[in-house]
């Protein structure tokens, strides 16, 4: 094939795959896709899976800690639930031709992130339901929209990703209700952590629209499907109403409704204090991927074990065969 | 990361209910067939999705080509009498 015609197939395989994003319809594994399309996918997909796998260790640090074997029963079923929306996640990055074993690396060497939220510590029970409500909830909004997004294996993910969500925001509210209804302490405990996780909860939706560079493209590829500032305000709107429910007031003094817009109007996450986290200099960012790192490799001799045992099985089943 | 680490990637499809057909779900890494099975259970039938699991180490599927316009299905697009609004039956002919 000459430089021409191969310049002519490239652009008609392009053409096509714009036609398959403009008729609303999926891309799937196999199907031709632009490199900055396919890297786009990798960086968000694996930073998404990245999250649900760190995203365990705030709550598990309250496992053996729960205050009734009802909470601890719940809690062990959300934790493993990351730990499954995880691997959901890696499946799907996967079909992109990367090997989840290079994310893992990745990962560990700080070469991909994962949400800002993750590197904030979790101080009392209380955090368990505030993560559920907020973080879970903010999560929802995200990802309801990702459920359409243009990369079949990634909406399918979602898909069933959100299906379990509903249950994580649910538990946390529920477990913060519980606690409401109980003593002024742990009133406290609750007003804490919501005073807390406001505001980087409000930060895990990225930084504003006009500062985020990727936004633009990953919207014309059908990736993502609204702004980061849209989500935003669609999550203070949900939440509000709750948290008068509730009873406990959200930390935003600038927060009130705005009968003409029909929104809430509220106050400016502190995007610097987001970059500062992003960049790894949160409050536990160095302990999380360092637990990473030691369960992976601790856990390196659990694999090897069980490749040999394998092996041998396989080995022995070819021997009684020929016998 | 060492060979005797990196597990092969299994398919995983899922029988939801009696009457259904095994669904493509998802992949995952395991060791053997018998992980994979225990595997496919906990990660994708935590809350009663299916009642039987197919695991497949993804290496052995075969696959059309990619390019949905391929030729290779060329022969089912051209053949219009295989289906039924092809023929012109009048209206008042019943049940048919």
């Amino acid at each position: 094939m000459t430089e021409a015609a191969g310049r002519d197939a490239e652009h008609d395989l392009e053409s096509r795959f714009e036609a398959t994003i403009s008729r609303d319809q999926r891309i799937e594994p196999r199907d031709w896709m632009p490199e900055g399309y396919r890297r786009t996918l990798i960086r968000q997909i694996a930073q998404h899976a990245h999250s649900e796998i760190i995203g365990m260790q705030p709550e598990g640090e309250w496992i053996t800690r729960a205050p009734s074997l009802r909470r601890k029963a719940i809690l062990f079923a959300k934790v493993q639930d990351e730990a499954g929306h995880g691997l959901y996640l890696y499946s799907a990055a996967e079909t992109l031709g990367i090997d989840r074993a290079e994310l893992t690396e990745r990962l560990l060497e700080g070469r991909q992130k994962y949400s800002s939220i993750f590197n904030y510590p979790t101080l009392s029970y209380a955090d368990v339901g505030v993560i559920g409500w907020f973080v879970d909830g903010a999560a929802i909004c995200n990802q309801v929209p990702l459920c359409r997004s243009s990369y079949g294996p990634y909406a399918r993910a979602m898909v069933r990703i959100c299906k379990e969500e509903s249950f994580h925001q649910r538990q946390g509210y529920e477990l913060l209700m519980t606690m409401m209804r109980g003593t002024d302490a742990q009133r406290e405990m609750v007003q804490d952590a919501v005073d807390r996780w406001w505001w980087p909860s409000l930060m895990m939706f990225g930084p504003p629209d006009d500062d985020s560079p990727n936004s633009a493209q990953s919207m014309a590829w059908k990736i993502k499907r609204h702004s980061n500032d849209e989500l935003r305000r669609r999550f203070v709107d949900m939440t509000v109403p709750q948290a008068a429910k509730l009873g406990v007031t959200l930390p935003d003094p600038e927060l009130r409704w705005n009968e003409e817009r029909g929104h809430h109007d509220f106050g400016t996450p502190d995007f610097s204090e987001l970059k500062e986290v992003i960049s790894g200099n949160g409050p536990c960012n160095t302990e999380r991927i360092e637990r990473r790192r030691a369960a992976h490799e601790e856990g390196a001799w659990v694999r090897a074990a069980a490749s040999a045992h394998a092996a041998k099985q396989a080995a022995r089943a070819r021997e009684e065969a020929v016998a | 990361m060492s060979d005797s680490e990196n597990w092969p990637l299994y398919e995983i499809f899922i029988r939801g209910k009696r009457g259904l057909n095994h669904v493509h779900v998802g992949s995952l890494h395991a060791a053997d067939d018998q992980m994979a099975l225990t595997h496919a259970r906990d990660l994708y039938t935590r809350r009663n999705e299916g009642v039987s699991i197919w695991a497949v180490r993804s290496e052995y599927i075969a696959a059309s080509t990619r390019d949905e316009k391929d030729p290779f299905f060329a022969p089912s697009a051209d053949k219009v009498y295989r289906h039924p609004t092809f023929y012109d039956i009048p209206d008042d002919v019943p049940h048919i």
